[in-house]
């Protein structure tokens, strides 16, 4: 953990940070920093801040340091931290409220989830269910990873387990409106 | 209970195909019926949670309400884990106040009263009337085959939501295969996560996920990784090329380790061919483990009665022996009797 000066961090850093942890429904103070979520997190090699110090600097009021962390984005949502935690501190709910208040804030600190995700409910808006040909493709060519999992493409299209048929829900009509409704529900209980 | 509303998920008729033939398969014959619940949507998985967490209450419970509708009195069974761990979050959600369940409504503009239960499909096995409908219908015993079971994580995390099996030691799918002669091997990484969508998002981070979970398998004796859910599948079947490519690149030895549903396994245990319960499209081969077990049974029953043989070839040898030495010793004995009175 690095050296932080606590005199930069202001009053509403410190209730943005509390606003985070009460949506994510945990209260900061019940972590005693034992290092267990982190210990189990098989992720972890690749986060820049550990599951431990996510929590830590949200204690302390670092927004910055927090929304600026690639770690809730590289977190897969396993929640072998939340289950594993003796405080009953649900890390992995945590690890949530800080990548949506990051985007918010206009972050993304990790680009290639935030596209996969946003790529995915847009998929989903369009047409009631996931197309995963379809999903795949568009995340290649705005991610600009344009030929990641191109082999694996030709050969789920040799075992026939892909194809270019779009599949469509009946009522996608109605998905579409829900999810507009659910994202503008959230919008409104900020 | 053998009768379910079925929650296919996105995966069903295209990455997951095996899982819904040899479900199908498995289903007919054991007279599980599942009904698909009409006009089904996307369950949003973790892409909806980290997106808005009303948006991961109100996708699933659109398909809730939907089978609550057209499927009263079914529960709801989800055979990929990461529909079963977004529908029944929707559930746990709805059934925790008559304030939550109110929103759910007003989000999803619908009737819903969270009636029905959301189950994975493995829970749906695990059931009495299943497993003993099950173990009527073997006729192949899988002895021969070494199995780690991995359940992944969102069958059983988070535990207060998932409400299956131990979230540690899951024992259910190991007792599903000892049910059709397969051996379980213990092994670590039962509920590991298998990196879900970030081995797309973040590969290179993720895809050492995937490498220790088959190290584990391979280090603890199985012949091969049986999973319950399409992405966990995908994930390790699809990728295990890829991952064997840079471990020869970097000298270490590939491996050789097919990936099954279980519900592929129950359908070779009741004499399905490969390719009746989707083994014929995995990535890496998996027709030939089954068969190749057998033969080494075989082979081993043959050295193991070849050996006996040659034991008891050498215990009458030795009793020949012995025979002969007491006879010697007898006749030696008259002989010192026969002196000893003249």
């Amino acid at each position: 953990m690095r050296a932080l000066d606590l005199s930069g961090i202001s009053e509403a850093d410190i209730r943005a940070c509390k606003e985070i942890a009460t949506e994510a429904g945990v209260d900061l103070k019940d972590c005693y920093q034992c290092g267990k979520c982190t210990a189990g997190c098989p992720l972890a090699e690749g986060m820049d801040l550990m599951p431990r110090e996510v929590i830590r600097f949200l204690q302390l009021g670092a927004l910055d340091v927090v929304l600026d962390a690639k770690t809730p984005w590289i977190c897969a949502q396993c929640a072998v931290c939340s289950s594993r935690c003796p405080q009953n501190v649900d890390i992995c709910s945590t690890m949530r409220a800080v990548r949506i208040a990051a985007k918010r804030a206009g972050k993304r600190p990790v680009p290639e989830a935030d596209i996969f995700d946003d790529e995915f409910i847009a998929n989903v808006r369009a047409h009631g269910v996931s197309n995963e040909q379809y999903l795949a493709a568009m995340y290649n060519l705005k991610s600009g990873h344009f030929t990641q999992d191109m082999g694996n493409a030709t050969r789920m299209l040799k075992r026939r387990m892909v194809g270019v048929a779009i599949h469509n829900t009946k009522g996608r009509a109605e998905v579409a409106a829900l999810i507009d409704r659910a994202l503008g529900a959230d919008e409104g209980g900020e | 209970m053998m009768k379910y509303a079925n929650f296919p998920g996105c995966s069903a008729e295209t990455t997951g195909k095996s899982f819904t033939v040899s479900t199908k398969y498995v289903s007919e014959r054991i007279g599980f019926e599942l009904v698909d619940i009409p006009d089904w949507n996307c369950c949003g998985t973790s892409a909806a949670s980290l997106t808005s967490p009303e948006l991961a209450i109100a996708l699933p419970a659109r398909s809730l309400a939907i089978a609550e509708r057209e499927l009263p009195g079914l529960d709801v069974v989800a055979a990929c884990a990461g529909c079963f761990r977004s529908l029944k979050t929707s559930l746990a959600f709805a059934r925790e106040s008559d304030e939550n369940l109110e929103h759910v409504r007003e989000l999803i503009d619908m009737p819903y009263n969270a009636e029905a239960n959301v189950v994975s499909l493995l829970e749906a096995f695990v059931s009495d009337d299943v497993r003993s409908s099950i173990a009527e219908h073997v006729t192949r015993e899988l002895r021969c085959l070494k199995v780690a079971c991995y359940y992944g994580c969102a069958m059983v995390r988070p535990a207060e939501v998932c409400d299956f099996d131990d979230v540690e030691d899951p024992r259910s799918m190991d007792e599903l295969m000892e049910l059709i002669g397969a051996e379980p091997v213990d092994w670590a990484f039962k509920t590991e996560c298998c990196g879900a969508a970030q081995q797309m998002a973040i590969p290179k981070q993720a895809r050492p996920m995937i490498e220790r979970i088959f190290e584990n398998a391979a280090a603890n004796g199985a012949d091969c990784i049986v999973t319950s859910c399409p992405l966990c599948m995908l994930n390790l079947d699809m990728r295990e090329a890829e991952i064997n490519r840079a471990r020869i690149a970097e000298g270490k030895k590939p491996f050789d380790i097919p990936c099954y549903y279980f519900t592929e396994l129950i359908g070779l245990s009741f004499g399905a061919e490969p390719a009746e319960v989707g083994i014929d499209i995995h990535f890496h081969p998996a027709e030939m483990l089954l068969l190749r077990r057998e033969l080494d049974a075989l082979e081993a029953q043959e050295a193991d009665l070849a050996a006996q043989a040659e034991e008891r070839r050498k215990k009458a040898e030795i009793a020949a022996r012995i025979a002969q030495k007491k006879a010697e010793k007898a006749k030696k004995a008259a002989e010192s009797e026969k002196e000893a009175k003249r």
